[in-house]
């Protein structure tokens, strides 16, 4: 319980509280003390004066029956205890309590103290010293005690009645008690209320306190301690839906982005290891296949050597060498994909490629009901290709729409035309080094299905590694340190640490300095360095200027792909198909194109249908 | 002159032995054959073979073992590899180790026929040559190696740095007196790439056999020799120089160069 960060600030600072409301009660009390008390002395002086002057000429004409009268009279007011008049041997002369009339009080007793500790007695007494503080005894009320002395006059010696001796100074004293219980209930009541408020004070932080604890800490911490413990359960998609502006916001976006980055890498992790369980699959079979295909094709060849003279067999016998050979290159390129070998590259009409795939699937396409409608354009240039993948791109595509077609059929439409695309947007950075050759591709971190380049970034204080979109003019970039746009950064390469900045070239958009990559074979990729700035310079794609693409694009009126499908469908071993197929098909199709340069994108509306587009440059880059 | 060869064949798969059995008779040759590398190493001390061809990947002792064996035993004659697990690794592995040719299968039989070929006339020729070295024969017909400066893959092909970063890459004296009487190279085209241990040209010889030569290194075509087109003996008459096939740019030099052997280790190539 104590352990909770909400009790804790609850105790810290109701503690510091009852310390403030104590200290201020403490002072105030005194001066509640110290005005109350200073009234009530104040009252007593001006009471013992008026009783002197009262009586004065009572005394004068020695009225004893009055001065007793006028003194009781006055002692039966509220707020007066005893008042008496004492002679100087300390006989009570005369007193509001008439059973005290008569009795000799004895110079010790504390009223009388104040002159008669000395010897001889003082026979003048400053006003600040006539009044005592009396109690008692302990728990009983306190007592203001003042005594006023009362002095020899010229009157008083002279007076017929019983003259009082000229040479004494002081005739007797004015005794008045005043009970003090009115002002030690007013104490009292304050320190009760303080007491009260102290403690109200004390519930009602608390309940603040708890409800903002609860509020701004308890409630985002249960959820954050939530999330990682569905991460730690594997739910890497885990979403945090509060996202504050206070630390525990930052705490939660952090935990997002960590989620989001960490279901990124093991996606990676994932994929690499597909890759590679494929690579071991295609080498597997590669050999297992070719065994039994040498035997086919050295027997087919031996026989078509034998039987040279029979021309009937022969055409048959090369049938099968060829289908052997056919057999063999498909196995191969299922090894090629595997070690992502280049393509066997020869000028070819890329019409003449969709009619020889559209000749393989015709079977498929009558059976199924699927009517297929070529819009090519006659005009198309021959594309340096490699035909067998670029047809073997086709069929697939072809296959997977006949698929995705609903029981009754269908139409797919394949078009072929050629548009003139800028390299911005359309060339991008397969092979990139540093000034030291070191590899800065990033297969791992891919931006849109490229190959991310990783280099490393600082800028204030801030280190860590930016992944640079790999397509020319496009900036979706990914950085692991917060950088805010107009932030210039120092690049370097994350091997070697060399510096990719560039001394001579300044942005000629934002005057900061500028870092280059080295493309292989493709010269200097420039880049501003100032982080939200869009100037990138790649000089020997633009000197190709306006490049001219064939366009095909495969359209059918299938089922379609859903949005969360769509970005992983080119992906190695992912199949909406089941049992049917391997999931292998778009990913061999998406490694082609990619060897050939081009680009394959795709569009797809659910139960509309879906186009995939293909864009192969009609002349291979230099 | 084939009557007095004898083939030994080493493959764990009948099929492939009885085949390749088939197309060596029917062109003459005499064919032993086993099952297995450990039961081919006894034949070696028995009689000698004129060339070997071997499998790779093979249950108990595999193909580069038993290259190693042969070699130390029989070293005279030619060892043609062939597999089915065809990696760029497994190519030049087999050639630095000392394989005379490497074939991926399945082949045909003028593949096959052709590399047998190859490998017979590779020991005829080496067998002159230690005649000619020893003084018994005339160096009418001597081999000519490769400049020590290059490097090359096996017995086949070479490659040099040029100063401007590219790289030569050609066919040996040795290879091409293997094939005899060059008629055609069918290269790939400029722009083209070329991976190490693959083919990267055929010659095609007066015989009508098409004869595949493994690039040395692995890179991208900026040149293919003109003069390989209207005369394709430039190749026999000068190999190291006018001869060249490619010029390319070199994807990985530092690795490739590293698996490649010097020329002049070889009194040959």
């Amino acid at each position: 319980m104590i352990r909770r960060i909400g009790v804790r600030l609850i105790l810290v600072v109701g503690i510091t509280a009852i310390v403030i409301i104590g200290i201020i009660a403490f002072f105030n009390i005194r001066a509640l003390n110290a005005s109350l008390s200073a009234e009530v002395e104040r009252h007593a002086n001006q009471l013992t004066e008026t009783v002197k002057h009262s009586t004065r000429l009572d005394m004068l004409r020695n009225e004893r029956e009055r001065i007793q009268e006028t003194i009781s009279a006055i002692g039966m007011q509220s707020g007066i205890g005893e008042v008496r008049v004492l002679n100087k041997e300390g006989k009570v002369m005369f007193s509001s309590v008439a059973t005290d009339v008569g009795t000799v009080l004895p110079k010790e007793v504390a009223n009388c103290r104040a002159c008669h500790a000395s010897t001889p007695p003082l026979q003048h007494l400053a006003i600040d010293q006539r009044t005592r503080l009396l109690q008692p005894a302990e728990g009983t009320d306190r007592y203001l005690a003042v005594i006023n002395p009362i002095y020899n006059e010229t009157s008083c010696s002279s007076a017929d009645c019983h003259v009082h001796p000229a040479d004494v100074k002081v005739l007797g004293v004015l005794d008045v008690t005043m009970p003090l219980h009115e002002v030690d209930r007013q104490i009292r009541d304050r320190v009760l209320e303080m007491l009260l408020f102290a403690a109200g004070a004390f519930v009602a932080l608390s309940l603040i306190i708890s409800f903002f604890v609860q509020r701004w800490v308890a409630r985002p911490v249960a959820e954050l301690v939530k999330g990682t413990q569905q991460v730690a359960d594997g739910n890497l998609s885990y979403h945090i839906s509060r996202e504050g502006n206070d630390e525990l916001g930052h705490l939660g976006r952090s935990f997002n982005n960590m989620t989001a980055k960490l279901s990124e890498a093991r996606m990676q992790l994932f994929q690499s290891d597909k890759l590679a369980s494929l690579g071991r699959l295609a080498a597997g079979v590669a050999h297992e296949i070719n065994n039994p295909l040498t035997g086919v094709l050295t027997y087919s060849s031996f026989l078509l050597k034998r039987t040279q003279h029979q021309p009937e067999l022969q055409e048959d016998l090369k049938v099968i060498v060829r289908e052997t050979i056919r057999s063999r290159e498909i196995v191969k390129s299922l090894l090629d994909f595997a070690r992502q070998t280049v393509p066997k590259k020869t000028e070819a009409l890329i019409n003449d490629i969709i009619d020889r795939a559209t000749t393989v699937v015709s079977n498929q396409l009558t059976i199924r009901h699927v009517e297929l409608v070529k819009k090519i354009d006659p005009q198309l240039p021959p594309v340096t290709v490699d035909a067998n993948q670029i047809q073997q791109v086709f069929v697939n595509l072809i296959v997977n729409a006949i698929d995705a077609m609903p029981q009754e059929g269908g139409r797919i439409t394949i078009g072929s035309s050629m548009l003139k695309l800028s390299p911005q947007g359309t060339a991008h950075v397969k092979k990139a080094a540093c000034s030291k050759r070191h590899a800065l591709i990033d297969p791992a971190v891919k931006i849109n299905g490229l190959s991310s380049i990783r280099v490393k970034v600082r800028a204030g204080d801030e280190e860590g590694i930016l992944h640079l979109d790999p397509l020319y003019g496009r900036h979706q970039h990914m950085t692991s340190i917060p950088l805010s746009a107009g932030q210039e950064m120092a690049v370097q390469c994350p091997e070697c640490g060399v510096s990719l900045m560039d001394t001579q070239v300044r942005c000629p958009k934002c005057a900061a300095a500028t870092f280059w990559i080295e493309v292989a074979g493709q010269g200097k990729w420039e880049s501003c360095s100032r982080f939200g700035c869009d100037w990138q310079r790649w000089e020997s794609v633009e000197r190709d200027g306006v490049r001219e693409y064939a366009e095909i694009t495969v359209s059918d009126t299938g089922c379609g792909i859903s949005r969360e499908e769509l970005p992983k469908i080119f992906e190695p071993f992912f199949s909406t198909k089941g049992q049917k197929g391997t999931g292998l098909g778009l990913s061999v199709i998406w490694g082609i194109v990619d060897n050939h340069n081009g680009t394959i994108t795709v569009e797809s509306e659910p139960k509309k249908g879906t186009t995939f587009r293909i864009r192969l440059p009609l002349q291979q880059p230099r | 002159m084939k009557p007095h060869t004898d083939i030994l064949v080493i493959d764990d798969e009948q099929v492939i032995l009885d085949a390749v059995t088939k197309i060596c008779t029917s062109e003459g040759y005499r064919v032993v054959t086993s099952l297995d590398a450990e039961s081919a190493v006894p034949l070696l001390d028995q009689q000698s073979f004129g060339v070997i061809l071997c499998d790779v990947m093979m249950p108990g002792m595999d193909g580069f073992s038993f290259l190693k064996i042969a070699l130390g035993k029989a070293p005279e004659t030619p060892v043609i590899m062939a597999t089915g697990f065809s990696t760029v690794e497994n190519a030049v592995q087999s050639l630095t180790v000392g394989a005379t040719d490497y074939i991926p299968k399945p082949f045909t039989f003028d593949e096959l026929k052709s590399a047998i070929q190859r490998a017979v006339r590779f020991r005829r020729i080496r067998e002159e040559q230690s005649r000619i070295v020893s003084g018994t024969m005339d160096d009418g017909t001597l081999v000519v190696p490769c400049p020590p400066k290059y490097r090359r893959l096996g017995h086949s092909s070479w490659v040099c740095l040029q100063n401007d970063g590219t790289a030569l890459v050609g066919v040996t004296h040795l290879f091409v007196r293997t094939i005899e009487q060059p008629t055609g190279v069918e290269t790939v085209n400029p722009d083209g790439e070329i991976i190490q241990g693959t083919v990267c040209a055929q010659i095609q010889t007066f015989d009508g056999l098409l004869h595949p030569v493994l690039s040395p290194i692995s890179g991208r075509v900026v040149d293919v020799n003109s003069e390989l087109k209207t005369f394709p003996a430039i190749i026999e008459k000068d190999p190291y120089f006018a001869g060249w096939l490619y010029r390319a740019i070199p994807t990985d030099v530092e690795y490739e160069l590293a698996r490649l052997q010097p020329c002049g280790s070889d009194p040959l190539t």
